[in-house]
């Protein structure tokens, strides 16, 4: 009877003890009230390096040797599915940020999403034109058009943002005024206001079951985390050559660009 | 003089000054439309014209604080006298004394403006000055520096609090103000609006000046504002920077050397003429279209006459143009002291 006594308590307490180990997996229900924090990591890279800011060496498939000095792009309009199609989308207010490769903060971007598996994730690279075209008041944060020219992320003489702003160093640019031998890749264009012209948004999705699904619940944070690989701007449906390119802003050409850019985001693993 | 003769006229000189407050002071309707201009294109709505409104505008259109060295405001290069433009510049100056590429449009009738600049680049009054601001040849700064400035100098945050509610000085609220002064600045008395008020007449000169206007001149300078706010190639030739005007903006090659149409209201203040300034008067003007319009792939059709390009127009009609278009100049427009730099 002892025994039996210690044997069931052995059983007991391991079943407590499994039952603590293992995470409630059942999913809340998708319109749930609750929200948790989502966050979506943009790790940026070249090919199988690290991106290092200025110090790096990188080569493109024109075998044109290049260093990075600035990256930042716009991600917006972002929403979740999960394994039902279920879409969330989160409040468009809340729904614009800028990745800098200078701001290790602004690469994790959090949102709110009510508390859910997600098996999917959508934003825009760049900026919709509904809000390209709202009144001032309606843009606040990163969308305020009062950017310097380094960092700003605005076209004010052809009203619209840039969506992706890269600059770099490769000795096959021709020599700037300032000396150095700069590329300089300003990506934008909305589709015009009062006549039709290039559109460079571009909207991604991301399947996340094969790299894990985000588990989001209001104990913890899922984290996505997304590699953003900067090589496949120049190597892509078009070879981009820096040489025979080295400022591409607002052309015919930056819509090959961003045809190419737009396969640049990878889903690595989720941290849940 | 007597001390009391001192005095009288002291407190004489104060109720003249207090009188020419109050009146100016009541002065202050707001934004109305002239009965004879269509709706205005600028959303009122959004930016409700209040007197704090406007005169905070007026005080950062005259702030050479916009500029990077503080050398430059706004009314640097748009001269209340030249209808707002810069008077005898082909192309303008701007910080440092460098040059732009364009000449400076006069900032009139802006409420009715569906687009701005030469290229139309821009479709929002609000976002226009982020421009000249930004701009390394006009004033070279950024407007996050600019509203670093405004907050820590007198007396602008208790503008921004009068005009707003709160002392916060935020971008959309700089040009919202900035927008009040703008769209407030309406040129409607010339002699021309006066006889559509059917409060003057023309002349036999002006009468048949206008005749001509209406059969040569009016599918593209529209009455009442005298531009139908259009992207037109007038057969003027790239200048030495090949400006492909309007092209830069859509990048479709149809619009490559098209530029908007300017209204031809104030001329007598805004020479020089054309996207570049490069025409200095207006005999200069029509004897582009008669004889010198270029032929080019975008050449607006207007200016095809089965090959023969150009306005066919004698000299006599020419004189009768000029009466007619001395009418659209609008003396009060120009000399409007709520407008003035002064006035602040």
């Amino acid at each position: 009877m002892k025994t039996f006594n210690h044997l069931f308590f052995l059983a007991f307490i391991t079943i407590i003890g499994l039952n603590a180990c293992s995470k409630d997996d059942t999913p809340p229900a998708p319109d749930g009230q609750e929200k948790a924090v989502l966050s979506i990591q943009f790790d940026n890279i070249v090919g199988d390096k690290n991106l290092q800011l200025n110090t790096g060496v990188y080569k493109n498939a024109a075998g044109e040797e290049f260093k990075i000095s600035l990256l930042r792009y716009f991600i917006s309009n972002i929403s979740v599915k999960n394994s039902t199609g279920s879409e969330y989308v989160i409040p468009q207010d809340s729904s614009y940020f800028i990745v800098a490769e200078s701001d290790p903060a602004s690469q994790f971007i959090k949102v709110n999403v009510p508390a859910g598996d997600y098996h999917s994730l959508s934003f825009t690279l760049g900026v919709d034109s509904l809000r390209s075209t709202m009144d001032i008041s309606k843009r606040t944060g990163v969308l305020d058009p009062s950017g310097g020219m380094e960092d700003g992320m605005y076209w004010g003489w052809n009203s619209g943002y840039i969506f992706f702003k890269m600059e770099g160093i490769s000795s096959v640019a021709p020599l700037d005024p300032s000396g150095q031998n700069k590329f300089r890749y300003h990506i934008g264009g909305f589709g015009g206001y009062s006549a039709p012209t290039l559109n460079n948004i571009r909207k991604i999705t991301i399947d996340l079951t094969a790299g894990g699904i985000a588990k989001v619940r209001s104990d913890r944070q899922a984290n996505i985390h997304l590699m953003t690989d900067i090589l496949k701007l120049f190597n892509g449906a078009t070879t981009v050559s820096i040489a025979a390119n080295p400022t591409v802003m607002f052309s015919d050409f930056s819509v090959l660009v961003a045809d190419n850019y737009v396969n640049m985001f990878r889903h690595d693993h989720t941290e849940n | 003089m007597h001390r009391i003769h001192w005095i009288i006229v002291i407190v004489f000189g104060l109720f003249l000054i207090a009188c020419s407050r109050a009146s100016e002071i009541a002065a202050f309707t707001g934004f109305s439309k002239p009965p004879h201009f269509p709706a205005a294109a600028y959303r009122l709505e959004n930016n409700l014209i209040t007197q704090e409104g406007f005169e905070l505008g007026r005080k950062l259109f005259y702030e050479p604080r916009l500029s990077r060295n503080n050398t430059v405001s706004c009314g640097f290069c748009h001269l209340q006298a030249s209808a707002f433009t810069h008077h005898g510049h082909d192309v303008s100056h701007g910080i440092d004394d460098r040059l732009g590429s364009r000449n400076s449009p006069p900032i009139m009738n802006l409420a009715w403006n569906t687009t701005f600049m030469w290229d139309g680049g821009v479709f929002d009054l609000d976002l226009q000055p982020v421009v000249p601001i930004t701009n390394p040849v006009e004033m070279d700064e950024t407007v996050e520096n600019v509203l670093i400035k405004l907050r820590n100098t007198a007396p602008y945050p208790e503008m921004f609090r009068k005009a707003f509610g709160t002392t916060e000085i935020t971008t959309a609220r700089m040009m919202k103000a900035l927008s009040q002064f703008m769209v407030m600045l309406v040129t409607d008395q010339s002699k021309y609006d006066s006889v559509t008020r059917g409060q003057a007449t023309f002349t036999e000169q002006e009468q048949r000046g206008y005749t001509l206007y209406s059969q040569k001149c009016s599918s593209c300078h529209r009455e009442p504002l005298f531009t139908d706010q259009s992207f037109r190639n007038n057969g003027i030739g790239a200048g030495p920077n090949n400006d492909q005007g309007r092209y830069d903006a859509t990048l479709r090659p149809e619009d490559r050397y098209k530029f908007k149409v300017p209204s031809l209201r104030n001329l007598a203040y805004t020479a020089p003429y054309m996207h570049d300034g490069r025409l200095y008067t207006l005999s200069g003007v029509l004897k582009h279209y008669k004889e010198e319009v270029q032929p080019s792939a975008t050449l607006d059709p207007l200016l095809n006459n089965n090959g023969r390009l150009g306005i066919p127009l004698t000299e006599a009609e020419q004189e009768l143009l000029l009466a007619f278009l001395n009418t659209l100049n609008d003396r009060i427009f120009v000399t409007d002291k709520r407008f003035s730099e002064e006035a602040q």
